[in-house]
């Protein structure tokens, strides 16, 4: 049952979106997000939503792995939604409840705070459903390089990444047996409060941590045998190659930023009453 | 150019004493040995009996206490080049799940290779030959998790493989796997042998694997006890079953008719030997029941 589980939300596929440089669609992720916080009025929104609209088309990522994203961060949506409906303060009062008041400031703040949150979150998820981890890391490692200067450990914590997503399957089908001996021995693990299966599993998370450092030891003896000294010196049998593909995609963000700066720069008197 | 093998002379190992006052364990006492290249060596010995220990000396990853181990010219002792000692003798062992380090098969392959420092166009043509070798090419793009253990086993030959090593040391590389995954496994390195001139040490408990081997070396308690062929080894039954070792099957029915007073030839190490020269003997003299 553990072992059908997907590491990351990959995706697998061949589209223009897969294609792309893993650093090129992390660097414009970040883009992105900055773009939606620059976003100041409600219609800079739509380019906004459009260009991601655009993307998961392109990436042939089915609309309700969206809706699978966002479905975890509902609760704090409609949280802060509420908050805002209520606690925003205005002029033009819609109803007033007691110490509670609406406003159509409130409203439209929370509105905005709850799109610019969907849309972070549909952003951030694209890059995971369209990049594997594995080259996630390799972008992630070659876009902190320079940090190389300042003595940080980019190879180590690229290479830690990637070990612990080797080992993820492995230690996931390991404690899948170590369940099945502990039941096999009369452990119970389905039934009683949360405490009760709480203290259940020490019998199973001790043995996996022992397991765990022993492999971590044969890891560590094989890697040496492998003529393994870190950072240093190293080669890659893949390298990563920025495309044609990578700068049309820089290019339509960019032009993306320089829309919504535009619209937030067009006076909008009309819309005075909702600021 | 230095002479291709590995030398050991007088090697002597001690785990040192640990700070609760356990004593240092002697594990090898004065051990001498030489594997020129090109050699299929088996090399045989019960649990605890510092066959891994030995195995751990070619490729300095342990330092002798005493004595010297030099690999192709090359002392263990020296420093600096430990990384050309690594390069020239590879190691596989015993559980293929912990030695692979990458979530990709041609990229685990690729591995040894990158912290050389190869240049990555290399590094693809090395990584697609070692995979052939081993016969895993087709599962170049899956994943470590998706394969069988022989299979598994077979990538972790070929990320050594792809270093060009002179000789491969196996570490029990069969003791984790299903009887199909040692077949496999048993194949691919006797291949290696025979096709790529590989030298392979392999370090087992197995004895079907053993007489394979060109030669088999027999250790107990730190010390060689016997060298030579399959058939000089294995025809040693009473000194095998005194340290604790097993002979192969069909050795062993053979012992047991000799002692019977049947006649056959004591040299008898595979089923098909075993089946030709109990075939003779039945044709030769016919059964006579006893009554």
């Amino acid at each position: 049952m553990l072992k059908d589980i997907t590491i990351g939300q990959y995706f697998p596929g061949h589209s223009v979106v897969h294609r792309m440089d893993p650093r090129m669609k992390l660097i414009l992720t970040i883009f992105y997000i900055v773009i939606l916080f620059v976003v100041s009025n409600p219609f800079g929104f739509i380019p906004s939503v459009l260009f991601l609209a655009g993307a998961y088309m392109v990436a042939k990522i089915p609309v309700k792995m969206i809706a699978r994203s966002i479905k975890p961060i509902l609760p704090i949506i409609l949280f802060t939604s509420i908050l805002n409906l209520f606690f925003i303060n205005g002029d033009s009062v819609i109803f007033t409840l007691g110490p509670l008041h609406m406003t159509w400031q409130g409203v439209y703040t929370a509105f905005r705070m709850a799109l610019r949150l969907v849309l972070l979150i549909a952003g951030t998820s694209l890059m995971t459903y369209t990049t594997s981890p594995i080259s996630l890391t390799d972008a992630i490692e070659q876009l902190l390089g320079p940090l190389k200067l300042v003595h940080f450990p980019v190879h180590e914590l690229a290479m830690m990444m990637s070990i612990a997503l080797r080992f993820i399957p492995t230690l996931v089908e390991e404690t899948d047996k170590i369940m099945s001996a502990q039941k096999a021995r009369g452990a119970d693990m389905e039934s009683g409060g949360l405490i009760h299966r709480a203290k259940a599993l020490v019998p199973i998370l001790i043995p996996l941590f022992l397991s765990a450092c022993r492999r971590a030891e044969d890891l560590a003896l094989a890697m040496e045998c492998r003529c393994y000294r870190g950072g240093e010196g190293r080669t890659r049998m893949k390298q990563l190659h920025y495309s044609q593909l990578d700068f049309m995609g820089l290019l339509i963000t960019v032009i993306l930023l320089a829309v919504v700066i535009v619209l937030n720069l067009i006076p909008m008197p009309f819309l005075n009453w909702l600021m | 150019m230095e002479k291709k093998e590995i030398s050991v002379s007088g090697l002597t190992f001690v785990y040192p004493a640990d700070e609760e006052g356990m004593p240092g364990q002697v594990v090898l006492r004065g051990l001498d040995l030489t594997i020129p290249a090109g050699e299929f060596v088996a090399v045989l010995g019960h649990n605890g009996s510092g066959k891994s220990t030995l195995a751990k000396h070619f490729n300095a990853i342990l330092q002798p206490t005493e004595g010297d181990v030099v690999v192709c010219g090359i002392n263990t002792k020296d420093e600096d080049r430990i990384f050309d000692i690594r390069q020239q003798v590879g190691m596989v062992f015993q559980n293929p799940d912990n030695q692979i380090v990458a979530t990709i098969v041609e990229e685990d392959v690729a591995f040894a290779l990158e912290n050389l420092g190869v240049p990555p166009k290399e590094i693809r043509k090395r990584v697609d030959e070692a995979l052939k070798a081993v016969d895993m090419y087709e599962y170049r793009e899956h994943a470590p998790h998706q394969l069988s253990g022989g299979q598994k086993q077979r990538v972790a030959i070929a990320g050594i493989l792809a270093m060009r090593p002179e000789f491969i040391i196996l570490d029990e590389p069969t003791a984790m796997l299903d009887p199909q995954g040692r077949k496999e496994v048993l194949r691919t390195i006797k291949e290696l042998n025979r096709d790529f001139g590989t030298t392979v040490v392999l370090i087992t408990h197995y004895m079907d694997e053993a007489v394979q081997a060109d030669r088999v070396v027999v250790i107990d308690d730190g010390k060689i006890l016997r060298d030579g062929t399959p058939k000089e080894v294995f025809t040693q039954v009473e000194m095998l079953k005194s340290v604790g070792l097993d002979v192969p099957q069909v050795t062993e029915l053979v012992y047991e008719l000799r002692k019977e007073g049947i006649d056959l030839p004591l040299d008898i190490l595979t089923e098909e030997e075993c089946y030709e020269a109990l075939k003779k003997l039945l044709e030769t003299t016919p059964l006579t029941t006893s009554n």
